[in-house]
């Protein structure tokens, strides 16, 4: 027995030390390590909470003292210390939904462009890249660009409409070229990479089978594209397209320079508006009166919840096609 | 050879829907014109705009002197900020979400808010900073409009995406390189340091350059936050000026001086841009 010790005494202290040594060390290291990495994964998720609890805060008087009423509000006039938040939600679903029009279809073709064989892949690879570099640009050079060359441009245009269609409402007022087209003109320009990465992303993954067994039964390029390679992309599209309309409702610096700035709600298109985050950018540093300020913080308020409740619907949609690819 | 089978085979397409057919790329390739068209517009105005006023002193005075010398060194220094800030946070996040347990469900929602907060408006991110630096430095110190509110606004910009394109960086390192590491007695730690991130370094930083050209040309988070300077900022706690808050203050300036110096900024301004994005896109394109 006691030579059956001796036997494993050695052994055990061999172990033993080479546990004390390197091992141990690198356990701490180990332990330390990991508490640095989950305390700095807290950060964006503290960040993200203490936003939302910070604009409600500030929100919260105005909240109480306008209620709902608030959101249906249509006048919005400093002097008068008369706030409504109707124009500025008109303003800025309304000038987003008309870049949405013009953007899907123009993302579309460029994701089913870009990711069909109707042209050499080196060609494919430079209009991809082309789209996805107006991402880069910052948005006050788009503003700049809107200011001094869309609006120009499109003022003419928008004349002609008033001259000869003036009897349709939406073209019924005199055009200044300022207005929610053209915010959301510029708009389409400026959500067209996410809308057209995100659909290209999702028709490259569709698989090959569904398209040959469809080209196989006989039908065209365009008849598989609509009868099966979109039906089978619609729900990533429309995460993209969702994705894209929470950037376009957030988007401030842009659509501040070209929308006119005046709080109405009109049917014409032409017609000045006013999106709740370029009131934000030209109002909140000089707001003196705490129930303009407060007014202010409410559509902040508006603003976080619409742009988190199209962002979690985007998020979700995406992840429930991505579950979907893998099973 | 010619019986009634293989003439039925080879039956041209109706024409109509040869025409769909045909229309339809043709449609196809008019829209993604369409698409590319504005782009060029937008390269060309600022360049024959801006180009032309190009001087040497723009880059030496401030923008009372109708330079922009101020406003570059503001941005640089907030950007600074911001990266510092940022970087080491966002790539720990990132390493959080692809190495500890990605599947828990705590690690998902980690990654779902973080994505969520990519999405928040720059305006929103503006106001909240304004409410937690400079109300609050207003309130405990004495200073309250400063470049270093401007930063902390530019870091919570920049802090989910890089967190979000390091964990997508290091998903791509090769799980074997993972289990030799296990498999010799290293560490996590060891792992993670010595093999994972030298793997995934240069696709990290292409990440961390493009969140930091996003950051330059970022004008709505400063508005509030930084202010705008037309003279020298005296230090890191006085309003400051940078190039995307002076190309939105004096867009519209009736001075012809002032209107060149928005041009030539904005064409500065691109220019920083585009030589960050041009090399690190066309990096991450030639990866996929």
């Amino acid at each position: 027995m006691s030579s059956s010790q001796d036997l494993f005494v050695p052994t055990t202290t061999k172990n033993n030390l080479s546990r004390q040594t390197s091992p141990s060390k690198a356990d701490r290291s180990d332990r330390s390590f990991r508490y640095l990495m989950y305390a700095a994964s807290a950060v964006p998720i503290a960040l993200l909470l203490l936003m939302g609890w910070t604009v409600l805060e500030h929100a919260l008087p105005a909240v109480k003292q306008f209620g709902l009423g608030f959101l249906v509000g249509r006048e919005w006039s400093v002097p008068d210390l008369q706030f409504g938040a109707l124009p500025l939600i008109y303003g800025t679903i309304g000038s987003s939904l008309i870049s949405l029009i013009i953007a899907i279809p123009v993302g579309l073709a460029v994701a089913i462009v870009t990711s069909e064989d109707l042209l050499p892949q080196s060609l494919r690879s430079i209009i991809a890249f082309t789209i996805e570099l107006i991402a880069a640009i910052p948005s006050v050079i788009f503003g700049l660009w809107g200011f001094y060359t869309l609006v120009p441009l499109l003022r003419p245009v928008q004349e002609f409409l008033h001259a000869k269609f003036g009897f349709i409402p939406l073209f019924s007022t005199e055009p200044s070229g300022f207005g929610l087209l053209t915010a959301g003109m510029l708009l389409a320009i400026m959500i067209l990479p996410t809308l057209a990465a995100v659909s290209r992303e999702v028709l490259l993954v569709v698989p090959g089978y569904l398209r040959t067994g469809s080209m196989a039964l006989g039908a065209t390029r365009w008849e598989t594209i609509f009868k099966v390679v979109l039906p089978r992309a619609f729900s990533g599209i429309v995460g993209g397209i969702m994705l894209a309309l929470g950037r376009a409702l957030g988007e401030t610096m842009a659509v501040t320079m070209v929308i006119g700035n005046a709080a109405t709600i009109s049917a014409s298109l032409f017609e000045p508006a006013y999106s709740i985050p370029s009131i934000l950018a030209n109002q909140f540093a000089e707001a003196q009166d705490d129930i303009h300020l407060g007014a202010l913080a409410y559509l902040a308020l508006i603003l976080f919840v619409l742009t988190l409740a199209v962002n979690i619907g985007a998020v979700g949609l995406v992840r429930l096609v991505e579950r979907g690819e893998k099973s | 050879m010619q019986d009634s089978e293989t003439t039925n085979l080879t039956t041209p397409l109706s024409w109509i829907r040869n025409f769909f057919d045909r229309g339809m790329t043709v449609l196809a390739f008019i829209l993604t014109m369409i698409g590319v068209l504005p782009l060029m517009s937008v390269l060309w105005n600022i360049l024959a705009k801006g180009f032309p006023g190009l001087t040497a002193t723009m880059f030496t005075k401030p923008i009372i002197d109708d330079g922009f010398a101020n406003a570059i060194v503001g941005t640089l220094i907030m950007v600074t900020i911001a990266s510092l800030l940022s970087i080491p946070i966002g790539i720990a996040t990132g390493i959080y979400l692809s190495e500890y347990e990605p599947s828990s469900k705590i690690n998902r929602t980690v990654r779902f808010l973080t994505t969520i907060l990519t999405g928040v408006p720059s305006i929103v991110v503006g106001i909240f900073t304004y409410d937690i630096v400079v109300l609050v430095s207003k309130k405990l110190f004495n200073f309250s409009y400063s470049a270093v509110a401007g930063g902390i606004g530019l870091a919570i910009l920049m802090l989910p995406i890089i967190a979000l394109t390091t964990e997508e960086v290091l998903k791509l390192v090769p799980n074997t390189f993972r289990l030799a590491s296990a498999g010799l007695g290293g560490s996590k730690f060891q792992t993670i340091s010595r093999i994972v991130l030298p793997t995934a370094l240069p696709a990290i930083s292409t990440g961390v350059l493009l969140s930091i050209a996003r950051a330059t040309g970022e004008t709505a988070p400063l508005l509030f936050t930084a202010l705008f300077a037309q003279d020298w900022a005296e230090n890191l706690l006085s309003p400051t000026g940078s190039l995307p808050v002076l190309i939105f203050n004096l867009y519209n300036d009736p001075d012809p001086v002032k209107n060149q110096l928005v041009w030539t900024a904005s064409l500065f301004l691109l220019g920083i841009v585009l030589v960050v994005n041009l090399p690190a896109r066309l990096l991450a394109n030639r990866g996929r």
